[in-house]
């Protein structure tokens, strides 16, 4: 539509800069809740964009493009950074004026990138960000010097204070109607690497003076957060806060979301007459939605998380600390973020792998990350372990059950980082990437920004259910409902459908790891969502309950029906497969390829069915037949 | 940069033989001539200039790691940086006396 009319189109205007210089928070600042998250075709870095109204009453269409060091890109992140602000993307005209954010008291390492965006001809604006902070250090900076050598204006703004926006818009719609200078930008060698940090150095000398009071605050908490022992402690704790608040936290929420799905359905029951529509619609896309949605508390407490200790600085510090242990696996400290928010949810961990500049790495991250155990498994664990698992205490003081859960935890952690470094082992042979990381100064999150970031991350989550996982719960559906049961079946339906007739199909598989038919009719359903499984072990056993009392009036019935062999051949199964339809298809997006979410499924369902034998076939010979 | 290899040459080492607490300037890039860094030895170099390890610029070393004593995080100029041991081998730094 902008093209018909080119004259009238919104001015484009991009922000860019270093990494950690409150770029995302000025983008919140200035498009409020108008903000769009997409795509960028044919690869998967986030295209986040927003209206704002500028200060003339025009409007302007801003585009948030990820935060790097350098326009010599070396991530997929970093290549549409420099594709969009060069005019090379098909999808993505070229800006009309780029906002270069710089933090205020960190300006060395912005001006070489300046001088660099300078080169690419575009008109460029430089907002001088956090310059609260870099007055509270005595920090003083020459604007007018700076905007002579820099030739570009320079605006003051404070991000998470809402200061200097309508000066920084009115300045780049002015900088807009500039013409672009020719561009002369090529990816810099080491020589001219150089040459620009020796520029960036006499620009420095001339408009920076240095802080009276230098942040001390950094140094002193590094002492204790980046300590060798004191720091892992920490680290640990925060971990332990984390799962403590994404587990108990998240329970009463999700119960109630779980009741409303519950009440939903039933209400479709009462109104509705008994045929097929009131099973489409009870049944499977209300059951189905509720049985994603129930994760949006846990997801949104885990982003929540995520999302303060990296605006406070401390990721990078994370990051750090775990270096060594990753690096076991051929990984980098950066694989951490990802592989913890796989603790919630496989999706938000392969997605967040995009931080890892380097694609080899990325990929194993990305194939590894379900192996952490998801929360999705857990009301698998906790159905299984509550029915077989004797509820006493060992050692006097911790519980048996507990234990187990743990050692499924600890299971999938140490197998994700023997497969890592099996994975590179067989598909490329490189020496890992150097590791190479800045640590930002520490700052106080601002409660909106998070705010806003979070819900940004349930929006997306809330799309992702909306769609693909509605649409597989309807095949799901389908597969367990046809064709239904003849008349005076006394078997439980499901028996009849596709879904039963699979079951049976692939018992012969099944029968060495102790899987009876009943569990085949239930894992198929488990490819939706592996909690799913839970509901149809309940189907298949007739169980005549609802909701939440399924797991409760399941127990007995499993222990009466399952050999401890068997339960336990399940649990192993759960910690390494069947990775739900949901994770494949996010791995199809993020690698743009099918052959990486073939290669994730063909060696979980090995792990998993040779994990299931090894134990069923140790628990046989100890006695658990 | 066409620079001697170090080692005689007086007050000068590598970055990943540096302990915690101590100081000097950087003096040169040297990432060839030794391990494989994943990358080549151009980009290697591009990768610490790109970063703020310039001839000329301040370090002083902050912390170890654990296992190892690696990574080590270290301060340079304004800025705080982590890296490998690994990758401290290519820069060459005149430490304070």
């Amino acid at each position: 539509m902008d093209a018909l009319a080119p004259r009238t189109r919104p001015l484009r205007l991009a922000l860019l800069g270093n990494p950690n210089c409150g770029k995302t928070a000025l983008f919140n600042a200035l498009t409020g809740a108008r903000q769009k998250v997409a795509n960028y075709a044919g690869v998967t870095v986030e295209r986040k964009t927003g209206a704002v109204a500028l200060p003339s009453g025009a409007r302007a269409l801003l585009v948030d493009l990820p935060g790097t060091y350098s326009l010599r890109a070396r991530s997929p992140d970093e290549e549409v950074t420099r594709d969009v602000v060069l005019g090379a993307r098909a999808d993505e005209p070229a800006p009309d004026a780029l906002i270069a954010v710089a933090d205020a008291t960190n300006l060395r390492m912005a001006l070489r990138l300046l001088l660099e965006l300078k080169a690419t001809g575009r008109p460029l604006v430089l907002a001088l960000n956090m310059v609260d902070i870099a007055e509270r250090q005595g920090l003083r900076i020459d604007r007018a010097a700076l905007s002579r050598e820099l030739g570009m204006p320079v605006v003051d703004t404070v991000a998470v204070r809402r200061r200097g926006l309508d000066a920084l818009l009115e300045a780049a719609e002015q900088a807009a109607l500039a013409a672009p200078a020719p561009a002369g930008w090529r990816p810099a060698s080491a020589e001219a690497l150089r040459s620009l940090h020796a520029e960036a150095a006499r620009i420095h000398r001339l408009a920076v003076r240095p802080p009276e009071r230098p942040d001390t605050w950094t140094g002193r908490i590094d002492a204790v957060l980046l300590h060798p022992v004191a720091g892992t402690l920490i680290l640990l704790v925060i971990l332990f806060l984390m799962f403590q608040a994404v587990f108990a936290w998240a329970q009463p929420l999700m119960d109630a979301i779980d009741a409303g799905f519950g009440a939903l359905g039933g209400l479709v029951k009462a109104t509705l007459p008994d045929g097929l529509l009131r099973s489409l619609i009870a049944d499977g896309i209300i059951a189905g939605v509720g049985s994603v949605l129930v994760f949006l508390p846990q997801i949104v407490i885990l982003f929540l998380f995520i999302i303060l200790l990296e605006d406070f600085g401390y990721m990078a510090r994370a990051a750090f600390l775990m270096d060594r242990m990753l690096g076991v696996a051929g990984l980098h400290g950066r694989a951490f973020i990802p592989l913890l928010s796989s603790f919630a949810c496989a999706i938000p961990g392969i997605m967040s792998a995009r931080v890892i500049d380097s694609r080899h790495d990325r990929l194993t991250t990305i194939l590894v990350a379900p192996l952490m155990t998801c929360s999705a498994r857990i009301p698998v664990y906790t159905l299984i372990i509550a029915a077989f698992i004797p509820d006493r205490q060992v050692w006097g003081v911790i519980g048996l059950q507990g234990l187990v859960m743990f050692g499924l935890y600890a299971a999938g952690i140490a197998f994700a980082l023997i497969a890592a470094t099996v994975i590179r082992r067989v598909f490329w042979r490189s020496a890992a990437q150097p590791f190479l990381m800045e640590l930002p100064s520490y700052k106080l999150p601002s409660l909106r920004n998070v705010a806003q970031n979070v819900l940004l991350r349930a929006q997306i989550f809330l799309r992702r259910a909306g769609t693909i996982i509605l649409a597989m719960m309807i095949l799901i559906w389908f597969l367990s409902s046809f064709p239904g049961a003849p008349e005076g079946a006394t078997d439980p339906a499901i028996d009849y459908s596709i879904a039963g007739r699979i079951g049976h199909a692939i018992e012969p598989v099944l029968a060495p790891i102790g899987f009876n038919w009943q569990i085949g009719v239930a894992l198929i359903p488990g490819m939706a969502a592996r909690e799913v499984s839970v509901g149809a072990l309940g189907t298949v056993y007739a169980v005549a309950a609802e909701g939440d009392e399924v797991a409760a009036a399941l127990s007995p019935t499993l222990a009466s029906h399952w050999s401890m062999a068997t339960a336990l051949a399940f649990l192993a199964w759960f910690v390494f497969a069947p990775q739900c339809a949901s994770t494949l298809a996010v791995v199809k997006r993020e690698t743009n390829s099918w052959l990486w979410p073939g290669v994730m499924f063909a060696y979980m369902i090995t792990l998993a069915y040779l994990a299931a034998l090894i134990t069923y076939r140790v628990a046989l010979a100890l006695g658990g037949g | 940069m066409a620079q001697d290899p170090p080692g005689t040459e007086d007050g000068l080492c590598r970055l990943s033989e540096m302990g915690r607490g101590q100081r000097g300037i950087v003096a040169g890039l040297h990432p060839d001539g030794h391990e494989d860094h994943g990358v080549g030895a151009e980009e290697m170099e591009r990768r610490l200039l790109e970063m703020g390890f310039v001839e000329g610029a301040r370090l002083a070393v902050l912390m170890e790691g654990l296992i190892g004593r690696d990574p080590i995080a270290v301060s340079l100029d304004e800025m705080r940086v982590a890296l490998r041991r690994r990758e401290a081998r290519a820069v060459l730094v005149r430490r304070d006396r």
